[in-house]
């Protein structure tokens, strides 16, 4: 089976602009890839590739094994779901008309429309107008949206921008569902607490650019980001460092806590030195998040900072 | 040819449901009654005037709302989808740039023709009950070319909207384009051409009429004015305008010709625009 989605090699040029340069990624059958960057490094312009909205400047795109600016591109936007990044759709109309709208235009059953409703929770405002709608309801009716006409390959633009952390971990919890059925999805953000804990594996964007492609595990490794270990109590600061520095922990500059950075393989070394280390009542071990990892492949020179925050 | 009609039932739908269909109904029905009440002051009666006569009138008042109407129902059609984040989506559908506009185009050329056809013919037949005239197929053949007319007039200006929306990129600028767009044909395109013609001194005036197709509008007057004989005697326009150019048929051809050749723009403007 064919990856759902290949970029090869791709390159878009706005007048002078490189908006992408260069990438080249692939996201696999029931896979949810993370599409993260800055604003501005490539993310949105990624997706209007996809879905041939623009042509590339260079290189080549394949959606579902075809070109999406091709002969075949009616059909692959029946089998393309879009999520755009701010939408607020028909503030005159109803969530209902509003799906049944699109659901005539992309020619998928008026039936599905009521079963989507339902999906995501939104039935009983079904009949209100979006105008009425909060937030999070929009992009729920943004989603049902893009499910319309049950589509292979979805493409969420900053999903959860905006939303409270009860509604994103809501959304989340129906993106996982989607993966259970077998649904590839891109999902783009900035917004890095929430997401990783849904996606398989993550491709970090900087202007343009692949920075990095990969499970969390592989960043992690390939980053060799160091481990943090937080201290609680009162610990005398100079035994501390005295003790852990032939470990390959060091001291971070004083801050409100007392916090260690080190080499993670030494993690055990490291635990049971704290253990037999007078006035230590407790500890916490921090292992380097997306975030961190995101932090480390955006910087250009490459060096690892001092102490994160 | 499906994407076309989903997108322009919608569209009509929106009219209905914004009440703009209602709106521009009841103006023109009580623009219509008002003149036929009043069109007779200037010869020293109030009362209801007959249906021929409100009807040169009436073309004279259809020029000013008309346009206005047209241009205010359609100049966000574009840059509205747009900045609601709609345009993007729509695009992403299997729906091409030229559906899109066509299917605008065609819903808000429906709201105009119910507005015209209920709101003009709903007068004409309150006004020809009442002066008799509801009996003479003379009277209603004008009558119904008047409302043709001011249809593709309106459809002129909804194209010439269309347009401005493909080039705008937000909502005021195309707001500020579309008023100047109604000022000039409406107000200055006349006023140069009466500048010229009193220039020439009456000389030639046949390149000044032939001018006078360069302005939707005029073309609607001189069709309307033209094909009715009560209006030849007093309006001194259509004196100058004689010659196979002038016959009601061909005016309103040209009126197509001006819905066609904007939206073309339109649809050329549109395929380039970046998103």
């Amino acid at each position: 089976m064919t990856a759902p989605l290949e970029f090869i090699n791709v390159t878009k040029d706005y007048a002078g602009f490189k908006a992408l340069d260069g990438l080249s990624f692939d996201v696999q059958p029931g896979e949810v890839l993370g599409l993260l960057g800055h604003n501005g490094a490539g993310k949105t312009t990624s997706m209007k590739l996809v879905l041939g909205v623009i042509a590339p400047t260079q290189g080549s795109i394949r959606v579902l094994g075809e070109s999406p600016t091709g002969h075949a591109s009616d059909r692959l936007r029946r089998a393309l779901g879009y999520l755009p990044e701010n939408v607020s759709f028909y503030p005159q109309l109803t969530g209902r008309e509003v799906l049944r709208y699109f659901a005539r235009l992309k020619g998928a059953a008026p039936v599905s429309v009521d079963d989507l409703l339902e999906r995501v929770g939104l039935t009983a405002a079904a009949d209100r107008r979006i105008r009425t709608y909060s937030k999070g309801m929009r992009q729920r009716i943004g989603l049902a949206q893009a499910l319309l006409g049950a589509p292979r390959l979805l493409l969420l633009d900053e999903p959860t921008a905006g939303l409270d952390p009860q509604v994103t971990r809501e959304f989340y919890r129906m993106i996982d569902d989607l993966r259970g059925q077998g649904v590839s999805i891109l999902i783009s953000s900035h917004v890095l607490p929430g997401v990783e804990a849904h996606i398989d594996r993550a491709a970090i964007l900087g202007r343009g650019r692949l920075l990095a492609l990969g499970s969390l595990p592989e960043l992690r490794d390939r980053a060799r980001l160091p481990l943090r270990i937080r201290l609680q109590g009162q610990p005398d600061p100079e035994q501390t460092a005295r003790v852990m520095q032939p470990l390959g922990f060091a001291l971070c500059p004083p801050g409100p806590v007392l916090e260690l950075q080190g080499d993670p393989a030494r993690k055990l070394e490291a635990v049971r030195a704290l253990l037999a280390l007078p006035g230590v009542t407790d500890f916490e071990l921090i292992q380097p998040a997306l975030e961190d990892l995101y932090a480390h492949f955006n910087r250009h020179d490459g060096e690892a900072a001092p102490c994160m925050p | 040819m499906h994407a076309v009609i989903t997108v322009a039932v919608k569209e009509y739908r929106d009219g209905l449901r914004n009440r703009w269909i209602l709106a521009i109904t009841v103006l023109l029905a009580a623009f219509a009654v008002g003149l036929a009440y009043f069109g007779g002051a200037a010869s020293g009666s109030v009362g209801v005037t007959s249906l021929s006569t409100t009807i040169v009138s009436l073309a004279s008042l259809a020029i000013f709302i008309i346009p206005l109407v047209a241009l205010m129902l359609a100049y966000d059609t574009l840059v509205g989808e747009e900045e609601q984040g709609t345009l993007l989506l729509l695009l992403t559908y299997p729906l091409t740039r030229g559906q899109l506009l066509l299917g605008k185009f065609a819903g808000h050329a429906a709201i105009l023709a119910t507005a015209t056809l209920i709101g003009f013919g709903a007068a004409g037949l309150l006004v020809a009950g009442d002066t008799g005239e509801l009996g003479d197929v003379e009277v209603w053949r004008a009558f119904g070319f008047f409302i043709l007319s001011s249809w593709l007039l309106g459809c002129v200006f909804l194209a010439l909207a269309q347009l401005i929306s493909a080039w705008a990129g937000e909502k005021s600028v195309a707001a500020g384009v579309a008023l100047l767009v109604w000022i000039w044909f409406v107000l200055i395109f006349d006023l140069l051409l009466l500048g010229g013609l009193v220039m020439a001194e009456g000389q030639e005036g046949g390149w000044l009429a032939r001018l006078l197709l360069l302005n939707p509008t005029d073309i609607f007057r001189l069709a309307n004015f033209a094909g009715f004989e009560a209006a030849r005697s007093y309006t001194g326009l259509t004196h100058i305008a004689v010659g196979p150019w002038f016959q009601p048929a061909v005016l309103l051809g040209l009126l197509l010709v001006w819905i066609i050749v904007p939206l073309l723009l339109a649809q050329w403007r549109f395929a380039r625009r970046a998103l």
